[in-house]
């Protein structure tokens, strides 16, 4: 499955930096989220994109995780040369990712 | 205003790069520098402002709040108000004195300042929400301030309207995720939000901005005009609360240090949302400051091609150009080739334009973009004339070629102690001032 169908995303900037949010439709699906939307795993499924590391808030009072993709935007929005140089689209990237919802969440929260 | 029973209308209007554009305009003229839409919105919302106790809070000032004040006071006089108190903040704007940050090392890079020294086009530094209130507390109607924090906007208001000091961490807090909701237009109330299939949005045309009560508690309470487009959901307000912050148990803010790792949303059900529970540390005393500088030029061209075959033409027209550019030894910092509808968003990851084509992917249009950066505008201006060539020397079918040229204005921040940024009030009064 998607995240598309499970979570919703918004992506911001701030200079060279992505932050992109991830968002459970519902609580119930957080533990999934948590267990296998892990920081490692965005980091490879945006390759390229992401030059430096990313990291992961867990916000669990909004069934939420917050990515922050460092050296992700071309050398800083008011320097790239990119279609995209703020990154806003990064949300859609990020949803079209594939989770396997058969699989239980781990009793221990996976670390970002 | 007529609908909403406001105590405070809040515009919040400026980007990364506005106040170093800004900043050139009154370069060129000593009365400009303030947003270009000051006149449309403020003559608007000055004719609701009579018989009503409804206050204005703006960074609209831009680079030139003083500017935009004198202009307010004019609009209020041909709306008919006979009496009007505007403040203007002053004192983010810190290029005169930038020879104490030189040595600085810019956040980005971690290169002193120095480096860019000969071209640097502005400095302002973020300021917060004290003299915001310091204003209200002394009459002022209308507050247009300069490079003031976003949620500062909001802050201000509320620590004058409840009394509060500015070493209360904890409701600085809570008034930072009021002012942090508050931002970005529409987006908390159903703006950039809309996924068809997914999230519904009504009425997008006509979507509503949002409107926030805050209380003695700091709890806020977010409503929507019912004759209003765009929704107020749970979902909706976590997408705002959580963008852009980074870390939501420290966002930075020249106020305090905002948590919103415990924050709680909940629908009570009469179509408010209510957000409590953000707390707040104490401020860092170091305020973030943008610096614009000139560096160089980008030039850009784009052609299009479609049917079938459209994404081999267009690899072909990204080579030619490719090679063009080292047969004229165009000098360029960096280039770039965008396939837009099929990699220019996402193609950094999937590599695809190096790899095979599947057949059965071909897109039914394709627009070749090409994209860089050089330090003269002539050497900018060659890349669109190389992609314009291919109208007659390059592939095929190529249509709805353009070009682009403009000088490339960046930003960079240094952190500086916030002793060095001294803000001013200057009031400007319409009839009698109020003691």
């Amino acid at each position: 499955m998607k995240l598309r169908d499970m979570a919703h995303s918004r992506a911001g900037d701030k200079g060279n930096t992505s932050c992109v949010s991830l968002i459970a439709y519902h609580a119930r699906d957080y533990p999934l989220l948590v267990d296998q939307v892990t920081a490692d795993r965005v980091k490879v499924w945006f390759g390229s994109i992401v030059g430096g590391a990313v990291l992961r808030y867990e916000v669990p009072g909004l069934s939420a995780l917050n990515f922050v993709l460092h050296d992700a935007l071309g050398g800083g929005v008011t320097r790239s040369l990119a279609v995209d140089r703020h990154g806003k689209s990064l949300s859609s990237l990020l949803l079209d990712m594939e989770i396997d919802v058969g699989a239980a969440p781990s009793s221990e929260i996976a670390s970002p | 205003m007529t609908h909403g029973d406001l105590d405070y209308l809040i515009f919040e209007c400026l980007a990364e790069r506005t106040i170093a554009l800004a900043h050139q305009q009154k370069q060129r003229d000593a009365g400009a520098g303030y947003d270009a839409m000051l006149t449309y919105r403020m003559s608007r919302v000055l004719a609701a402002m009579r018989g009503r106790r409804v206050r204005i809070v703006s960074n609209m000032g831009a680079a030139n709040p003083v500017g935009a004040a004198r202009h307010i006071i004019q609009l209020a006089r041909e709306a008919g108000l006979r009496r009007l108190r505007v403040a203007a903040v002053t004192g983010d704007d810190v290029l005169p004195r930038l020879s104490r940050f030189l040595e600085m090392r810019t956040l980005e890079t971690g290169e002193p300042l120095n480096r860019i020294a000969g071209r640097i086009l502005s400095a302002n530094a973020y300021t917060g929400g004290r003299r915001i209130t310091e204003a209200l507390a002394n009459g002022s109607d209308i507050v247009i301030t300069g490079r003031t924090a976003d949620p500062a906007l909001t802050l201000g208001p509320i620590m004058h309207e409840f009394g509060r000091s500015y070493d209360d961490w904890d409701f600085i807090g809570k008034a930072t995720a009021a002012g942090h909701l508050l931002e970005c237009g529409s987006q908390v109330m159903g703006g950039y939000f809309a996924d068809p299939g997914y999230k519904e949005v009504p009425d997008l045309w006509n979507i509503g901005f949002p409107i926030a009560q805050i209380d003695e508690q700091g709890t806020t309470r977010l409503e929507k005009l019912a004759t209003a487009g765009g929704q107020l959901t749970c979902a909706t307000v976590k997408e705002q609360l959580l963008y852009e912050i980074q870390d939501p148990a420290s966002y930075l803010t020249p106020d305090g240090i905002a948590d919103f790792s415990k924050v709680t949303v909940h629908d009570p059900g009469d179509g408010t949302i209510v957000v409590a529970n953000a707390g707040g540390r104490p401020k860092t005393g170091s305020l973030k400051v943008s610096v614009g500088y000139q560096d160089g030029y980008v030039g850009e061209g784009e052609i299009s091609y479609g049917g079938a075959g459209a994404l081999s033409r267009a690899r072909l027209a990204a080579e030619t150009v490719r090679r063009r550019f080292v047969a004229t030894g165009l000098s360029l910092d960096e280039v770039r080739f965008d396939f837009i509808g099929y990699n220019s968003l996402f193609g950094g990851r999937t590599g695809v334009v190096e790899g095979e084509i599947d057949a059965c992917q071909e897109p039914g249009e394709i627009r070749l973009r090409v994209a860089g950066r050089a330090e003269t505008e002539a050497a900018a201006s060659a890349i669109g004339r190389e992609v314009e060539a291919l109208y007659t020397n390059g592939p095929a079918a190529g249509g709805g070629a353009r070009s682009y040229v403009q000088p490339m204005l960046a930003i960079t921040s240094i952190l500086v102690p916030e002793d060095e940024v001294v803000e001013e009030i200057t009031y400007l009064d319409l009839g009698d001032p109020v003691q």
